[in-house]
C-alpha cells in the first residue's frame, strides 16, 4: 500500500493574533450568561481568595449598613456602584472561565455518548458494543466513517480522515493512519471516512479529554509562581492604602475640630469623614483594576493557547515560556521540510544530464520513500521526464528501497540501473566488476561538504552520476529566526546529521547555533548546560528518545501524534503537532505577563486622578484652599467622589476584553517593549481617569443628592 | 551677588566635589569591602571580640550579629547616661531620666539621632564622648554593611552567605569613618569649631543678660554626626549653634560631609556587581530626586516670601544670618534627604510647601541619597519593586541584575516598604487622636498637625531632625518615638538580610536582548517615578490635612 505524502506544513504558520482567540470585542451575551456564576463568587468564603476585591466586598457590607442606618441618595448610590465593582471583577473571572466551561461542555458531550466496537483480538475481526468508559490499555477497536473515537489510542491498520474539531476547533479534518509520526487518534475526535482499528493506550477516566476538561475548566487551577507575587504585592499596596485612609480619621476629625464654623456635610462631619466617603476613598486607592483581573488575565493566558491547540498541563509552564532564553529546535519537520529533496543531478564526465535524469528517475520508481519520489518529481520538473508507473513496463523487475540494501532499482530487459547510499551503490558497481573513478568520490564529498546528501546511480558496472538531495528550508523561518533573536532568545538547531551538514543548514535557516550528530543523550546534556547558566529551555519533541530532554527542559512540548512517553514527560502538548508553535508559544507566554504589568501600572497610575477627585471633596469644606486640588472642576463632593467610584467599577468592564485578549505584543527588543507600554499604561493610565471621571461628573451631577 | 546666584554657586560646587569623589572614593570602599586581608588593628578588634573573621554568615546569623550587637549598644548608652553622674566627665550633669535616657540610646543606635534632650544642659563629656559619638560611627557602620551584604546578595551566584558582620562593621568603622572623620575634623577646626574640654563658662552678654556656654569635643563630633548621617548636635540647636557650624564655609563642609558616602556607595555597588553602569543607573535616580528636591525647597524658601517680609526680615525666621536663606535650605534637604537630621535652620518656620518638601524627603524613605548604606539599600529596594512592575511588561517574569525576582523577593521587598509608611501613619494619627499629645503642638491648625507629623516621620525614617515647635520630652513621645525608631530601623534591616539571603543563593539569569536594561535613563526615569508615585500615593492624605491645607490658604 503507498504510503500517501502528508502535507508537511511548507511554512511557518504566521502567529494568529486575531481570529477565534478575539475575545476582543466586548460580548454583552457573554457576560451576561456568565453573571449567575459572578453573583455566585460574591461568597465571601471563595472571594477571601483575592485580597484586593475581598476588601471591597467588606467595603459594600459595612456602607451598605450605613446607608441602611442613615440612608441618602448618595449613600445608597455609591453602595450600589461598590458591590458593582466587586460583581465586575468576578464577572471577569467568570467571562474568562465560561469560555472554557463552553468548551467542556462539548467536550463532555463528546465523551459521554460514544459508544465502542471492541475487537475480541488484535487479529479478529468479531467485535462487540460496549461503552467507551469501559475500554481497557490494549484492547482493540474497529472505527468506521461517522463514528466517533471511543478513545486515545494508535492507529494499528487502516488510513482516515478525522474530524478533530472537537478537541482543535479545526474544522478540516486530519489525515491519521497506522504506522509513521501520524498514528496517535484521541477519543472524542470522529472519523469522517474509511475504516481504522485502533489500539487503545489510555486508562480508563485518564483520557486527554478528561485531562482537556480538567484544563479548559480551570477548575482546580494553581495560581502561577508570577501571579503569586503579583497577588503579595497587590496585597502589599492594599495594606498601605488601608492604612493610609484609616489613619486619615483622627487627622480629619482634627481638622474638623478646629474649625468649628464649617457645617457638617455628606463628607465629613464631627466624627471625620462618613464611612461611606472613607470606604469610597479606599477602594478608588487600591489596586482594583488588576486586583478585579488578575485571575482573569491567567485563565485566559491558558485559553489562548488552548485555542493555538496548544494545551499546557500548568500555569507555571506558560509563565516560563515567556522567560525562555534558549530554543532547540529540531531541525526536521520544524526548519526544513519533512523530507530531503532532490535538487540537482550531477553526471560523471561523459554522461549527459538528460542520461543520468532518465536513469535516476527509472531507479527511483520502486522507492516510495519520499526522498525516492521527490527525484521522480525532479525529473519531471525539471527534465520533462514523465512518470512512469511500475505497471506500463513489462518485463521489469523492481527493487524496492530497503533500510538494509539501501538502494532501490530495476532490472529491465537486461539492463540494471541502481541509486541509492554512495557506499552501496558503490560496492554493487564494484561487485558487477565496475570501478568507480576518483571524480565519483569528489562529487560525493563535495555534495556531503555542502550539506546535501549524495546519492549515486549507476547502471551495472559504471557510475552515472550523483542526486544532490537537499534540506529545504522552510520559508519565513530566518525572520521568525531573527524576531527571536530580538526579543533575546538563542535558537538551537538540533540535527543527526554530520557538523558541515549541520552548519550548512544552521546558516541558511539562520539558527544562532546548531548541534549536530545529536544523540538523547546531547540533547540532554546541553539542555542542562544551558540551565546550568541560568537559561530557560524550551524544545519540541515527539518520540520516546526524547522524554528525558522533554521532562528537563522548562517548556517541553510534546506533539501529540507522539508517544504517550513524550507527552507524559513535557509539560505542552500541541494538538497540531507543529513543532514551529513554541515559538508562538513563547509569545503567548510574554504576552500574559505584559499584560499583568500592563494593567498593574494602569491601576496604580489611576490613583493619582482619584486623589484629585476625592481629597478636594473630602476637605475643601474645612481648608477651602484645598479646592485648588480640584483640577477637574467637579461639581460637588458628591458627584467628585461618586464619580471616582463610578469610574473604578467601570474600567473593570472596560478592560475584561483586554484582559481576556491581551495587550498587543510585537516582538521587540526590551526596552522598546517597555517604552511602548509605559507611553500607553503609564501614562495613559495618568491621563485617563482624568478624563473618565469628568465626563461621568458631567453626566451625573444632574442627579438628584448631587448638589 | 545676588542670593539665586550664590546659591546657585553652593550647589553647583557640592555636586562637583561630589562628583569629583564618586569614583575614587566609591572605589576605595569597594576595596575596604571586598580585600581578604585583616590589617593589624581589626585582628586585635576581632581576637577581643572573639569573632572568626574569616568565616562567612548566612543571612540569619548576619541579622542576629547585627541584633546583638545593637541590643548590647543601646543597654552600654543607656547605662552611661543613667550613672553619668558617677563617671567622670560629668560636668556635674545629674542622671539623665529614663525615659529620655531610653528614647536617646536607640535614637543613637538606630542612626537616627533624634534629640530630646538639650545637649549642653544634659550631656557630660564623657557621655559624649564614648556613649553618643562612638555610636555615630558604628551605627553608620551598621548601615554600611547591610548595604553591602545586600549588594553582596546581588553579585553572589548560589552562595549561602552574605559576609560576615563583624568584619564588615569593624572595616567600615576603621577603614571608611575613622579616617575620613579625623581629617575632616581638622578641617572643621580650621574653619573654627572648637574642640577642647573645658566645661560651662559664664558670660555676660552685650545686652548684659548672663549666658552660660558649654564647651567641649565639638569639631570631633560634628564631622562623625555628619559623615554618618547621624545628625545628633553637641548642642540643642545642632548645626546653627557657631560652634557647631561657624561660617558658610562650614556649612557648605557639612552639607559635603553628609553627602559624601551616600552619594559614593552606588559607585561601590556597581564594582561589587561587576557593572559600574547600574552604579551610574543608582546614583542618577538619587541625583534626580536630591536636585528637584533641593532647587523646590529653594524656590519655595526663596519665593515664599514675598518683598514686604523680606524687607522687614521675616523671612529669616528661624534661619541663621551667617547662612541665608539658599544655604539653609540646602542643608534642610541634604539633612532631610539623607537620614541625618542635623539642622541649620528651623524647618518649622519654613513656608508650608518649603517645610512639606524637608517632610516629603524623608517620606521618600530617605533613599535620596539616604543614610549611610541605608539609602542604598532602601533604593535598591525600590528598584526591586520597579523591576518587578516594569520586568513583566517586557514579558518576562522581572529579574533585577539576573536575579529572579519571585514571591519571595517580592515579598520582603513589600514588607520593607510598608513598615516606614505604616509607623509615620500610625503614629501621627495616635498622637492626633488624642487630645493630651495634641496638647504638645506649639500651633494649632494645620501647621500644628505638621509638627507631629513630622516628628513621625522623622523617628521612623531614622532621620532624627525635628520640625519644632512640637514638645517631645514627655513619657509618651519619648515611647512611642522610640518604638518608630527601633522598628523604623531593624525591621527593614532584617528584610533586606532576608532578600539578601534569598538572593545570593540564586543562580543569576545571564542577560539577553530580552532582558530589561537597568542601566538606562528609561529604567533611572521609571525607578524616580515609582518612589514618588508611591511615596504620594501614601501620604497625601496626611499632607493635604498639614503643609498643602496649610500652603493652599
Amino acid at each position: 500500500m503507498p504510503t500517501p505524502v502528508l502535507e508537511a506544513p511548507d511554512r511557518a504558520p504566521e502567529p494568529k493574533k486575531s481570529g477565534p482567540v478575539g475575545g476582543g470585542l466586548l460580548d454583552p451575551r457573554q457576560m451576561l450568561r456568565s453573571l449567575p456564576d459572578a453573583l455566585k463568587k460574591l461568597n465571601p468564603v471563595t472571594l477571601w481568595r483575592n485580597p484586593v476585591m475581598f476588601i471591597v466586598e467588606i467595603g459594600a457590607v459595612f456602607t451598605t449598613v450605613l446607608a441602611v442606618l442613615d440612608p441618602s441618595f448618595f449613600a445608597w448610590a455609591i453602595v450600589i456602584w461598590l458591590w458593582l465593582t466587586v460583581v465586575f471583577a468576578n464577572l471577569a473571572e467568570a467571562v474568562a472561565e465560561g469560555r472554557g466551561k463552553a468548551q467542556a461542555a462539548t467536550l463532555r458531550k463528546a465523551k459521554t455518548d460514544t459508544q465502542a466496537r471492541r475487537l475480541k483480538s488484535s487479529t479478529s475481526t468479531e467485535w462487540e458494543a460496549v461503552g467507551a468508559p469501559e475500554l481497557q490499555q490494549g484492547d482493540y477497536v474497529v472505527v468506521e466513517a461517522g463514528e466517533i473515537i471511543p478513545g486515545d489510542g494508535d492507529v494499528v491498520e487502516g488510513i482516515a480522515s478525522v474530524d478533530e474539531s472537537a478537541i482543535t476547533g479545526e474544522s478540516a479534518p486530519v489525515i491519521r493512519e497506522s504506522g509513521g509520526d501520524r498514528s496517535a487518534v484521541t477519543g472524542g475526535t470522529k472519523v469522517l471516512s474509511d475504516k481504522i482499528i485502533v489500539q487503545i493506550t489510555q486508562k480508563p477516566g485518564e483520557s486527554f479529554i478528561d485531562r482537556m476538561i480538567a484544563l479548559v475548566e480551570g477548575a482546580n487551577r494553581q495560581k502561577t509562581p508570577n501571579e503569586i507575587a503579583l497577588n503579595i504585592l497587590l496585597a502589599a499596596l492594599t495594606v498601605i492604602f488601608l492604612v493610609a485612609t484609616v489613619t486619615m480619621q483622627p487627622l480629619a476629625i482634627y481638622s474638623k475640630l478646629i474649625n468649628p464654623g464649617v457645617a457638617d456635610s455628606l463628607a465629613l462631619d464631627a466624627n471625620g469623614v462618613t464611612g461611606v466617603v472613607l470606604v469610597s476613598l479606599l477602594v478608588c486607592l487600591i489596586p482594583t483594576t488588576i486586583g478585579a483581573l488578575l485571575s482573569a488575565i491567567g485563565i485566559a493566558g491558558m485559553d489562548r493557547l488552548v485555542q493555538r491547540n496548544v494545551l499546557a498541563m500548568s500555569g507555571r509552564a506558560v509563565e516560563a515560556a515567556g522567560d525562555v532564553s534558549t530554543l532547540l529546535l529540531d531541525k526536521t519537520g520544524t526548519i526544513t521540510l519533512g523530507n530531503r529533496q532532490a535538487g540537482e543531478f550531477v553526471p560523471v564526465a561523459g554522461v549527459s544530464e538528460a542520461e543520468l535524469a532518465e536513469a535516476a528517475q527509472l531507479s527511483s520508481l520502486a522507492d516510495e520513500t519520499p526522498e525516492g519520489r521527490s527525484i521522480v518529481v525532479f525529473a519531471k520538473q525539471q527534465y520533462g521526464l514523465r512518470e512512469r508507473q511500475p505497471g506500463e513496463l513489462a518485463h521489469a523487475e523492481w527493487v524496492p528501497f530497503t533500510a538494509q540494501t539501501r538502494m532501490s532499482g530495476v532490472d529491465l530487459d537486461g539492463r540494471e540501473v541502481r541509486k541509492g547510499a554512495a557506499t552501496a551503490v558503490m560496492k554493487w558497481v564494484r561487485d558487477h566488476g565496475g570501478h568507480p573513478t576518483e571524480e565519483v568520490g569528489h562529487l560525493v564529498d563535495g555534495i556531503s561538504g555542502s550539506g546535501g546528501t549524495p546519492l549515486v546511480v549507476a547502471e551495472k558496472g559504471r557510475v552515472l552520476g550523483v542526486i544532490h538531495l537537499k534540506d529545504v528550508v522552510k520559508q519565513g523561518m530566518r525572520e521568525r529566526f531573527d524576531e527571536m533573536r530580538r526579543m533575546g532568545i538563542r535558537t538551537v538547531m538540533i540535527t543527526g546529521d554530520n557538523p558541515l551538514t549541520a552548519k550548512a543548514i544552521a546558516d541558511e535557516a539562520g539558527v544562532d547555533d546548531f548541534l549536530a550528530e545529536a544523540t538523547p543523550e546531547d540533547k540532554l546534556a546541553l539542555i542542562k548546560k544551558e540551565q546550568e547558566g541560568g537559561r530557560l529551555v524550551a524544545m519540541t519533541g515527539d518520540g520516546t528518545n526524547d522524554a528525558p530532554a522533554l521532562a528537563q527542559s522548562d517548556v517541553g512540548v510534546a506533539m501529540n501524534t507522539g508517544t504517550s512517553a513524550a507527552k507524559e514527560a513535557g509539560n505542552m502538548v500541541d494538538l497540531d503537532s507543529n513543532p514551529t508553535k513554541l515559538i508562538e508559544i513563547v509569545e503567548i507566554g510574554k504576552q500574559l505577563l505584559i499584560t499583568r504589568g500592563a494593567l498593574t501600572t494602569f491601576s496604580i497610575a489611576n490613583d493619582i486622578a482619584k486623589y484629585f477627585a476625592i481629597i478636594p471633596a473630602m476637605f475643601a469644606a474645612v481648608y477651602p484652599g484645598l479646592d485648588a486640588l480640584n483640577v477637574m472642576r467637579l461639581a460637588s463632593p458628591q458627584s467628585a467622589i461618586l464619580s471616582a467610584v463610578v469610574f473604578n467599577a467601570l474600567v473593570i468592564i472596560a478592560l475584561i476584553p483586554l484582559a481576556l485578549r491581551g495587550v498587543r505584543y510585537r516582538p521587540s527588543s526590551a526596552s522598546k517593549l517597555l517604552s511602548r507600554n509605559l507611553y500607553v499604561y503609564g501614562l495613559g493610565g495618568i491621563v485617563a481617569p482624568f478624563v473618565g471621571i469628568k465626563l461621568i461628573d458631567l453626566l451625573i451631577q444632574f442627579l438628584p443628592g448631587m448638589s | 551677588m545676588s542670593t539665586t546666584a550664590a546659591g546657585l554657586i553652593f550647589i553647583v560646587s557640592l555636586i562637583a566635589a561630589l562628583a569629583l569623589l564618586h569614583k575614587p572614593f566609591g572605589d576605595y570602599m569597594y576595596r575596604v569591602y571586598s580585600g581578604a586581608r585583616h590589617n593589624r588593628l581589626e585582628r586585635g578588634v576581632y581576637r577581643l571580640l572573639g569573632v572568626r573573621a574569616d568565616t562567612e554568615q548566612s543571612w540569619p546569623v548576619y541579622a542576629r550579629s547585627l541584633l546583638a550587637f545593637s541590643v548590647i549598644s543601646i543597654l552600654v548608652v543607656y547605662g552611661i547616661q543613667r550613672l553619668q553622674d558617677k563617671l567622670p566627665l560629668s560636668l556635674g550633669m545629674k542622671p539623665v531620666t529614663d525615659h529620655i535616657a531610653w528614647n536617646t540610646a536607640i535614637s543613637f543606635v538606630t542612626n537616627t539621632n533624634w534629640q530630646a534632650y538639650s545637649g549642653e544642659s544634659t550631656m557630660g563629656h564623657l557621655t559624649q564622648m564614648a556613649a553618643l559619638a562612638v555610636q555615630n560611627f558604628v551605627s553608620a557602620a551598621v548601615g554600611m554593611a547591610v548595604a553591602i551584604a545586600l549588594v553582596r546578595g546581588f553579585a553572589r551566584r548560589k552562595s549561602g552567605t552574605i559576609g560576615n558582620f563583624w568584619v564588615d562593621l569593624v572595616r567600615g568603622t576603621i577603614r571608611i569613618l575613622l579616617p575620613i572623620a579625623f581629617v575632616g575634623a581638622l578641617v572643621l577646626v580650621s574653619g573654627g569649631l572648637i574642640q577642647n574640654f573645658s566645661g560651662v563658662h559664664e558670660v555676660t552678654t552685650l545686652t548684659g543678660g548672663a549666658q552660660s556656654i558649654t564647651g567641649g569635643p565639638v569639631a570631633s563630633q560634628e564631622v562623625i554626626k555628619e559623615l554618618g548621617t547621624n545628625g545628633g548636635g553637641f548642642y540643642n540647636v545642632n548645626s546653627a549653634h557657631p560652634f557647631e557650624n561657624a561660617t558658610s564655609w562650614t556649612n557648605w563642609f557639612e552639607i559635603f560631609l553628609i553627602l559624601v558616602i551616600p552619594f559614593s556607595l552606588p559607585r561601590t555597588f556597581g564594582k561589587m556587581v561587576g557593572q559600574v553602569r547600574q552604579g551610574y543607573a543608582i546614583v542618577a535616580v538619587m541625583g534626580v530626586i536630591a536636585l528637584t528636591s533641593v532647587l523646590l525647597t529653594n524656590l519655595f524658601e526663596l519665593g515664599g516670601h514675598a518683598t514686604v517680609p523680606q524687607a522687614v526680615g521675616a523671612a529669616m525666621e528661624g534661619k541663621e544670618v551667617r547662612f541665608g536663606v539658599a544655604n539653609s535650605a540646602t542643608f534642610a534637604s541634604a539633612t532631610t534627604l539623607t537620614s541625618t537630621g542635623a539642622v541649620d535652620s528651623f524647618h518649622d518656620s519654613y513656608t508650608p510647601f518649603g517645610g512639606m518638601m524637608t517632610l516629603f524627603n524623608m517620606m521618600l524613605g530617605e533613599v535620596a541619597p539616604g543614610g549611610v548604606g541605608a539609602g542604598l539599600y532602601g533604593m535598591l529596594i525600590l528598584a526591586v519593586i520597579t523591576v518587578f512592575v516594569a520586568g513583566l511588561m517586557v514579558g518576562r517574569t522581572p529579574e533585577y541584575l539576573g536575579k529572579k525576582i519571585g514571591a519571595r523577593e517580592i515579598k520582603l521587598a513589600s514588607l520593607y516598604f510598608l513598615v516606614t509608611p505604616a509607623l509615620v501613619l500610625i503614629g501621627t494619627a495616635s498622637a492626633m487622636g488624642s487630645a493630651e499629645q495634641r496638647a504638645g503642638m506649639l500651633n494649632s491648625g494645620p501647621h500644628g498637625l505638621s509638627e507631629v507629623l513630622y516628628a513621625f516621620t522623622s523617628a521612623s525614617n531614622n532621620n532624627g531632625s525635628a520640625f519644632g515647635g512640637l514638645t517631645v520630652n514627655t513619657p509618651w513621645y519619648d515611647v512611642a518615638l522610640g518604638l518608630c525608631m527601633v522598628f523604623g530601623r531593624f525591621l527593614p534591616i532584617i528584610l533586606v538580610l532576608a532578600l539578601a539571603g534569598s538572593l545570593a543563593a540564586q543562580a543569576p539569569v545571564p542577560e539577553g536582548a530580552g532582558t530589561l536594561p537597568t542601566h538606562r535613563p528609561q529604567f533611572v526615569g521609571m525607578v524616580v517615578g515609582v518612589t514618588i508615585i508611591l511615596v504620594a500615593l501614601t501620604f497625601l492624605p496626611a499632607l493635604a490635612l498639614g503643609p498643602i491645607a496649610e500652603g493652599l490658604s
